[in-house]
């Protein structure tokens, strides 16, 4: 059984200008122990989605689901008290701006210790011990002096560290990482994701990375799952997904990646992720697709079958000759 | 901490003699005259004038007086009262427990209904309570304090009966001031129903002076609440799995705290100023009705010395509220 299992998630906004479509029948599923990777650029709804399962979004947000749930309850249906007792401890999350995700006003010691109160059966004195064992696992030095500081009095890389301290403290089997690297520099992201995926290896938890940064996903997924304007465009694994994308939209991330740049200037995708007020009809990311024709512009495409990675497409790419021909 | 806390004394001295000169000011640009309004009805001779205008230095030039006056408050002493010829000094800490008493169980009413009603808002952004509390808090903030008064006393002494109308404590009871405090030197006294006769005169003036103090605290807190409410780590806070009392009552409170402790403090300014109304109207023997009576009588050095000592106060309390201010937020703690 699959450890999370999301179908045809969609999350509406009521705005002051209508409804609002941020994610649109979309499907996640994460077996125990894997790697996945969300990839799409800012405003695909990545975040969305995963605050809809965590039940982080406020109330203006309408989230419906054939299908929710993680290690086999069913989060459509549990009560705010029960989803209390899983998030934070069996599904865990970091944000992506370490610095403003932390409480100013109290300590980091406070704050960690804090998701142990709540969740684990443990005395004052394993609580701060356990502490202590966690900032050594995310490799922040001196753990003892550093509890008892607040974060404004240490960079963006520690309080990441932090964050990621805090999410691991109850031993969680699902921790999704909501671009943690976005906010730092880059010598420290790769640290960062180091860590990650060193405590997954290391713990076993599964792992949701969101990033819009491709050369991440290389590095540390085992699947992708490549998301446009609120809608899951293809998904495959790492090695089949670099080597033959099927969607234009992968493609077109791929081809921006510097190391596939074929002249100077890096490609980038023309125009933006569509938003609540210039959604094209047909498919989403016709007005930016260069193979794009009238059938696009016209008609939602269905999804692809399982080899051709559920590409959300009418003219999938990667596909044998014979098959074209049809 | 330390550097923060003097740099908050030092901007106390050009303050201080800013209070000296307007204080001085304030009661000789009153149209009459101190020794005119002792005299009476009667009046008195030129002569007689005259003498008294040099006994009490009047027929100097404003400036030395200005100076003679600044001189004395720098050593310590304020004058003597026109009237009673009583120091200063000795009337205000007299007088200053009772007003002191009124001030704080009003701010003690406006805190501890308006920082729940405010988080509660917040929380409740939008609901029913939320905009009877905000349209509420607008009636009680523009609300005069003289005809909230008067209803009140109407209502609950008048046809409900419940509590009295004017002074700290009923006849009946007599003992010695130990502390000035009427509810602590009641309970000492260990008279039978002393304490709760004290408090029954407490409460209605300690309503009416905390009534616009409760409004802006409780719109305040709900502002602060918003605000705090939407930050990344009240997200973090509830993706931990703590409850709604946890987020908002504790990591949500204690951020807005920070503005709403300089509110409290700033309020204690307009406490002071409420004070005098509130205790003319209730009889209440504090430094408010002393004040104004003095006023009244043109008795320069009680205005003059009076006005200074609440400023002073006033501006310790601000000093105060500036080093909690600095305790409650670990971003000026540390520095
Ligand atoms: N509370 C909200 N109310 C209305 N619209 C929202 C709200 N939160 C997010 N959205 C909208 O939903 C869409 C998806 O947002 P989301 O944060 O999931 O994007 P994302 O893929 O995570 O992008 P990024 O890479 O910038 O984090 C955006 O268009 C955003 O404006
Ligand atoms: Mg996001």
């Amino acid at each position: 059984m699959a450890l999370l299992r999301i179908r045809n998630l969609s999350v509406d906004f009521a705005t002051a200008s209508g409804k609002f479509r941020a994610v649109d029948s979309m499907d996640v599923t994460v077996d125990r122990g894997d790697i996945l990777a969300i990839v799409g650029e800012s405003g695909s709804g990545k975040s969305v989605s995963m605050l809809a399962m965590m039940g982080l979004l406020p109330w203006t947000a309408t989230i419906t689901a054939d299908e929710m749930s993680f290690d086999g309850i069913d989060l459509r249906s549990v009560t705010a008290a029960q989803r209390r007792k899983i998030i934070g401890r069996d599904m865990a999350m970091i944000f992506q701006e370490p610095m403003s995700s932390l409480n100013p006003c109290f300590t980091v010691g406070f704050q960690i210790r804090e998701s142990l109160r709540k969740h684990m059966n443990m005395s004052r004195r394993e609580r701060h011990q356990r502490a202590i064992e966690l900032f050594e696992q995310v490799g922040i030095p001196e753990p003892e002096k550093r509890l008892g500081v607040f974060p404004h009095q240490m960079s963006g890389g520690m309080n990441q560290r932090v964050m990621i301290a805090m999410a691991i403290a109850c031993r969680p089997r699902l921790l999704i990482a909501d671009e943690p690297t976005t906010a730092l520099d880059v010598t420290i992201q790769a640290q960062i994701l180091e860590l990650l995926t060193g405590l997954q290896r290391d713990t076993g938890m599964a792992l949701i990375l969101i990033t819009h940064d491709m050369g991440v996903v290389a590095e540390t997924a085992q699947r992708v799952s490549v998301q446009y304007a609120g809608q899951k465009v293809e998904e495959q694994p790492v090695r089949p997904l670099f080597s033959t994308p099927h969607h234009p939209y992968t493609a077109a991330l791929l081809a921006a990646l510097p190391e596939r740049a074929t002249s100077k200037i890096l490609p980038s995708i023309p125009g933006v992720v569509p938003g609540q007020f210039d959604r094209p009809k047909g498919c989403l990311f016709s007005p930016r697709c260069s193979k794009a024709d009238d059938r696009c512009r016209e008609i939602e495409p269905e999804n692809q079958p399982e080899e051709l990675g559920r590409a959300k497409c009418h003219y999938p790419l990667g596909v044998n000759e014979p098959e074209m021909a049809q | 901490m330390i550097k923060y806390f003097l740099s908050k004394l030092l901007t106390f001295v050009p303050t201080f003699f800013g209070v000296t000169l307007i204080s001085f000011a304030f009661i000789r640009v009153l149209p009459g005259d101190p020794i005119i309004v002792m005299a009476g009805e009667r009046g008195l001779s030129d002569e007689r004038y005259a003498e008294l205008s040099a006994e009490y230095g009047f027929d100097r030039p404003i400036l030395v007086q200005y100076w003679d006056y600044l001189t004395g408050v720098l050593q310590g002493d304020l004058g003597e009262s026109f009237v009673t010829k009583k120091p200063v000094w000795d009337e205000f800490f007299a007088l200053f427990p009772a007003t002191l008493e009124l001030a704080l169980c009003a701010m003690v009413f406006a805190v501890v209904l308006g920082l729940p009603a405010g988080v509660i808002a917040a929380v409740n952004r939008g609901k029913l309570f939320d905009r009877t509390l905000m349209s509420t808090a607008l009636v009680g903030y523009s609300m005069p304090i003289f005809w909230w008064a008067l209803l009140l006393i109407i209502v609950f002494s008048g046809n409900l009966g419940w509590t009295p109308v004017s002074g700290r404590i009923s006849l009946l009871y007599y003992f010695d001031t130990l502390t000035g405090f009427m509810l602590i030197d009641s309970l000492l006294s260990g008279q039978d129903g002393a304490f709760m006769s004290a408090v029954n005169h407490l409460v209605l003036p300690s309503i009416v002076l905390g009534t616009i103090p409760l409004a802006v605290i409780a719109r305040q807190t709900r502002s602060a609440m918003l605000e705090v409410l939407s930050e990344d780590y009240i997200r973090t806070a509830r993706a931990k799995g703590l409850a709604p009392v946890e987020v908002n009552g504790l990591h949500a409170l204690r951020n807005a705290l920070i503005p709403v402790i300089t509110v409290i403090g700033l309020s204690v300014g307009t406490l002071m100023g409420g004070a005098i109304l509130t205790e003319t109207i209730f009889s209440w023997p504090g430094i408010g009705k002393w004040m104004l009576d003095s006023i009244f009588r043109r008795d320069y050095p009680v205005v003059q010395g009076g006005l200074l000592l609440i400023a002073v106060f006033v501006m310790i309390v601000n000093l105060t509220v500036d080093v909690l201010y600095g305790f409650i937020n670990p971003k000026i703690r540390k520095r």
